[in-house]
């Protein structure tokens, strides 16, 4: 993945921060107050980005995963793991913020509607895979032995979310995520918000990746000092 | 035909080392017992409660029980040099992953058949002959996963754990699936009320035998 090449770091990282700005500016600023959550509403900008982003890293994760198994690790590993990692670390703020939101709006922390379970179930998933990934001891297997478990953990994930869907509609729904009629203001907040998240998991996955090579340099220097393996 | 001696040489190998030593299916079997007892005696034994608990406990016990028997399957053959041995012959990587399926499936099945009558004594349950259908393709597509996953964790540390941590995730439909199946059942449900979960339980079986069968020379070869 030449994202390096592709657009220069120091762009990519300016206009990310750019439109993290603005989003910040319209979310709290220009979008107007809703009318029966009031201000705790604006969460819903930044939580819709934030699991939207996550679900693209693990996206990325699989289809990079599907390229180590096929054309063999080299880059694809890395990028798998820097995607995993970074895509979990917006999971996790989509179910915390989401946890918020659930909190002001409907009274509770949590429940056990499908979406909520399937976000449960998708977090395990990712964290079992950076724990495999610590728990394999020869790093000729590391890669191959993550990226099936990758494979298999995002095909496990829309089956998983049928599953909860029906489980969960035998007793009736008490709390559901209500259809929002965005006005054209909101819309254009949450596009923002949206676009503003996801530069910013490409810079961060630009800078991870930057690492990754870092850290593969270091190792074959050590495998073999005094001159390129 | 080459394919299918192989297996059938392979799930022979895992059963005769298994009719000699009797680790596996006696400890799973001993187990799942453990499992449902203990249920039994921390839930409320009132009869209504315990009835409405009856087809979790039946998994967790069978989930439990499942896990002994597949953490087992492949750490014995890399303890022993034997997975080397496997992987010299002249199979394809597939024979492999089928023929540990089979004898996993067979241990399971075992304890299985006897785990299930006692379940159904104990919480005195009226049996229903769909229910074997229910077990049968739940512990298939547990094991399914199971047996890749058990391959994927026996080159990691602390491998016990690792195999329950991967495995559960992914395996939840299959264990949501069957608890609802259980339980319509046992409650006498219409079929059609349960009829989707029959679709997810055989849906679920298919797509992810196929994805193993795929993914399981990835994860043996050197």
């Amino acid at each position: 993945m030449r994202l390096r090449r592709i657009i220069p770091g120091h762009l990519l990282t300016i206009v990310s921060a750019l439109f993290m700005a603005v989003a910040l500016v319209f979310t709290f600023l220009i979008a107007p107050r809703e009318a029966v959550m009031g201000d705790v509403q604006r969460i819903f900008y930044f939580h819709v980005a934030a699991a939207w982003t996550g679900y693209l890293a693990l996206v990325v994760a699989f289809l990079a995963s599907v390229l180590c198994l096929t054309r063999g690790p080299g880059r694809w590993d890395g990028l798998a793991l820097s995607s995993v990692e970074i895509g979990l670390v917006f999971v996790t703020e989509g179910i915390v913020s989401g946890s918020i939101w659930a909190k002001a709006a409907w009274g509770v922390w949590w429940t056990w509607d499908p979406r909520l379970t399937t976000s449960a179930v998708l977090w395990l998933i990712y964290a079992s895979y950076l724990t495999l990934r610590k728990a394999v001891q020869e790093e000729s297997r590391r890669a191959r032995i993550a990226a099936v478990y990758a494979v298999m953990g995002f095909a496990a994930v829309p089956i998983n979310f049928m599953a909860i869907r029906w489980w969960r509609t035998v007793h009736p729904v008490v709390l559901e995520s209500s259809g929002l009629h965005l006005g054209p203001t909101m819309l254009a907040t949450l596009v923002l918000s949206v676009v503003a998240f996801t530069l910013l998991y490409f810079t961060l996955l630009r800078l991870r990746l930057r690492l990754q090579d870092a850290g593969d340099r270091i190792e074959s220097l050590m495998r073999c000092p005094g001159g390129v393996s | 035909m080459q394919s299918l001696r192989g297996l059938w040489a392979i799930v022979r190998k895992d059963l005769a080392l298994e009719r000699r030593s009797q680790e596996a299916v006696s400890s799973m079997f001993i187990f799942g017992l453990l499992v449902i007892l203990v249920f039994s005696f921390s839930l409320d034994l009132r009869a209504e409660s315990a009835v409405q608990a009856a087809p979790g406990v039946l998994w967790v016990a069978f989930t439990f029980a499942g896990m002994l028997g597949l953490s087992r399957s492949f750490i014995r053959e890399r303890d022993q040099g034997c997975l080397d041995g496997l992987l010299l012959c002249p199979v394809d990587r597939s024979v492999i992953y089928f023929g540990k399926l089979v004898s996993n499936l067979v241990f399971m099945f075992v304890c299985e058949a006897i785990i299930l009558p006692l379940f159904v004594a104990l919480f005195n349950l009226p049996f229903r002959p769909a229910l074997l259908a229910v077990v049968v393709l739940g512990t298939l597509g547990f094991a399914a996963v199971g047996t890749l996953f058990s391959a994927l964790t026996v080159h990691t540390r602390a491998r016990e754990v690792m195999l329950p941590v991967l495995l559960f995730p992914v395996v939840m439909p299959v264990i949501i699936a069957a608890v609802r199946l259980t339980a319509g059942l046992l409650d006498g449900s219409p079929w059609a009320e349960i009829m989707q979960w029959m679709r997810l339980l055989v849906g679920f079986d298919v797509i992810f035998l196929a994805l193993c069968y795929m993914c399981f020379e990835y994860v043996v070869e050197e």
